[in-house]
């Protein structure tokens, strides 16, 4: 006998099955100095599609989760402007929308992993990447609102938590596509994602989308905050350091099989799968190898392709049980080829903290087992 | 025909009053807004949305600090005076001497380690601009209690952090005025994005087939540094 379920109203927000309950963001504690002020990781290694889910998204507070009441937010534009605005939420809301699927990643994803493999999970190389989709304003009619000056180049996004984050971001870019999100994949943001409001900067390093946005000042030059001089600028061997590096280049990882996700069923009809993204346009095509590099074969992306998205790519094979070094490598709609950590390392040294885009190899042992390591 | 005139868009007034738009909004639409709203694009001259920020709230909101000083409030503080600032107010996390305590960041020492294997970046071995340790300090700090120091504590309070880091003798006292006077030692260490680095399709088509002479052979594993976090 079948024993009757839960009622409709059992559960009015639906949470995921209790068999999941493993499926969560995860942090390294010994990497930052205390929680408030840390970063954890979305388990990319569950997940499959295009999407992430809205509490899977990993998180990087500077000063923790701030709670703010929508009916109280505001948003001041000021600076050089005719005239400088304020707007509440509803206001906000009565601007045309738009609809638009981006990936957001930290600037120091795989960050760890310039000196070498450290990390056993897809899940912490790569976790600092999420993709939803955005509702929100064009930027550009809250500038315009306001009246841009002719003199004007930049603005300065600022947040309402603690540490009232702020980034210099090019007018050229806030006019051309960012969008002053309220929602996520349908619903309102999360409070670890800006609720109510969020700045949206498509394929730029995940820093500048400003949290609780409460405020954007508009100026003739950059202002040389602490997250894009002392943070987020990219020091080279000779000790000079790169700076206002925000496009996040092609990349791309296998989420199945990783470390945290080994092959179970023995030899036979396997699928491989992982995600690829460039901040510069749509992933054209993914390259897999299961030679650590020396021969590739074309994946299959599905689920849709769209600029500075996540694209899903799979590649379906008959494992026949012996040790496989598993490699993927995406190139991007801008002619951008991912490149080898040995390639990035030539160039760049191992200081830089930021920006590892390396092709990621993942040893999969007889027994199915998989380790992170590097290749000759 | 809208049924809803009034939140049609009157045209853009550069005297726009403080909180007046939507009255003023009418005042246009009753007088020649009708002719405006059959012709010419629905919304090109702006929505008609939000108000005019006071100056004393754009006042109270706009404490970003530029490299050029813009936005530096009167006020002032010596090195000495910081020093028992820091204190009290710093010193739990950053340590005594700037050396930073746990994983908390370092703000002192580091000249002459951007080259080597462990780079130490401090406002004295790294920071290019002194306003962003005024803006920071006043934006961000302390740790919990942000936004509650007074203007000349954080003068006084960034000149001690100058004089840790060798830059400024303990009796220097920090300004609006003496602020272009101090030169920060790493002022020249950044330049632009020069990316692309690495290869491109213009370059070469990537490599399908035997693009390494032999069997690939493992040369690193992350279990011997194993740092992976405990599952439960």
């Amino acid at each position: 006998m079948q024993d009757l379920g839960d009622g409709v109203d059992a559960r009015p927000y639906g949470m995921p099955s209790g068999h999941e309950a493993h499926v969560v963001r995860r942090d390294v504690p010994w990497l930052t100095a205390d929680p408030v002020s840390s970063v954890n990781f979305t388990p990319l290694h569950e997940l499959d599609g295009i999407i992430t889910p809205n509490g899977l998204c990993f998180e990087r507070h500077h000063a923790g989760v701030a709670e703010v009441d929508p009916a109280r937010h505001r948003l001041m534009i000021n600076g050089l402007v005719d005239t400088p605005l304020v707007f509440t939420m509803e206001d906000i809301k009565r601007f045309p929308r738009e609809n638009r699927l981006y990936f957001l990643e930290c600037a120091a994803n795989s960050g760890m992993e310039w000196r070498g493999a450290q990390l056993n999970g897809c899940q912490f190389t790569h976790g600092m990447v999420h993709c939803v989709m955005y509702t929100g304003v064009p930027l550009r009619h809250l500038l315009n609102e306001a009246g841009v000056r002719t003199n004007a180049r930049w603005i300065m996004p600022e947040g309402a938590d603690a540490s009232a984050m702020t980034r210099s971001i090019p007018l050229k870019k806030a006019m051309d596509d960012c969008l002053v999100a309220f929602a996520m994949n349908g619903e309102a943001l999360r409070p670890e994602q800006g609720y109510p409001l969020r700045i949206v900067v498509p394929g730029w390093e995940g820093n500048m989308w400003v949290k609780w946005l409460r405020r954007i000042e508009v100026g003739d030059a950059p202002w040389h905050h602490r997250e894009e001089t002392s943070k987020y600028t990219d020091l080279m061997e000779n000790g000079k350091a790169r700076r206002f590096t925000w496009e996040m280049d092609v990349k791309s990882v296998i989420t199945n099989p990783s470390p945290q996700a080994p092959i179970t069923h023995g030899k036979g009809h396997t699928v491989l799968t992982g995600l690829a993204w460039s901040g510069r346009g749509t992933v054209e095509r993914v390259d897999v190898s299961l030679d650590g590099g020396r021969n590739w074969r074309p994946a299959r992306i599905d689920g849709g392709s769209h600029p500075m998205a996540l694209h899903r790519f799979y590649h379906e094979f008959d494992w026949d049980g012996s040790p496989l070094l598993l490699q993927s490598r995406a190139v991007d709609s801008d002619g951008h080829v991912q490149p080898t950590k040995k390639a990035l390392r030539a160039v760049r040294g191992e200081n830089s903290i930021y920006h590892n885009n390396g092709i990621q190899t993942w040893h999969v042992r007889a027994g199915g087992e998989v380790e992170n390591v590097e290749v000759s | 025909m809208s049924r809803f005139p009034d939140i049609r868009t009157p045209p853009r007034a550069k005297t726009r009053g403080l909180g007046g738009r939507r009255a003023f909004s009418r005042l246009v639409l009753s007088a020649s807004g009708i002719l405006a709203l059959l012709a010419g694009p629905a919304h090109a001259e702006g929505y008609g949305l939000g108000r005019a920020a006071l100056p004393e709230e754009v006042a109270a909101w706009d404490i970003d600090i530029r490299p050029d000083g813009a936005g530096l409030p009167p006020g002032s503080g010596t090195a000495v005076e910081g020093e028992e600032l820091y204190t009290d107010n710093c010193a739990y996390c950053h340590g005594d001497f700037g050396e930073g305590i746990d994983r908390w960041p370092v703000l002192a020492g580091g000249q002459g380690t951007l080259t080597g294997e462990r780079p130490v970046k401090t406002v004295g071995s790294y920071w290019p601009y002194l306003s962003t340790v005024w803006d920071y300090v006043h934006r961000a700090m302390p740790f919990g209690a942000a936004q509650t120091l007074e203007d000349d504590e954080v003068y006084a309070i960034t000149a001690y952090l100058l004089y840790m880091n060798d830059v400024v003798e303990d009796d220097f006292e920090l300004s609006r005025e003496s602020f272009p006077q101090v030169a920060m030692p790493n002022a020249g260490g950044f330049f632009e994005d020069t990316r692309p680095d690495t290869p491109t399709l213009t370059q070469a088509e990537p490599c399908m087939r035997d693009c390494k002479p032999g069997p690939v052979e493992i040369v690193m594993r992350a279990r011997v540094l194993d740092v992976t976090p405990e599952e439960e």
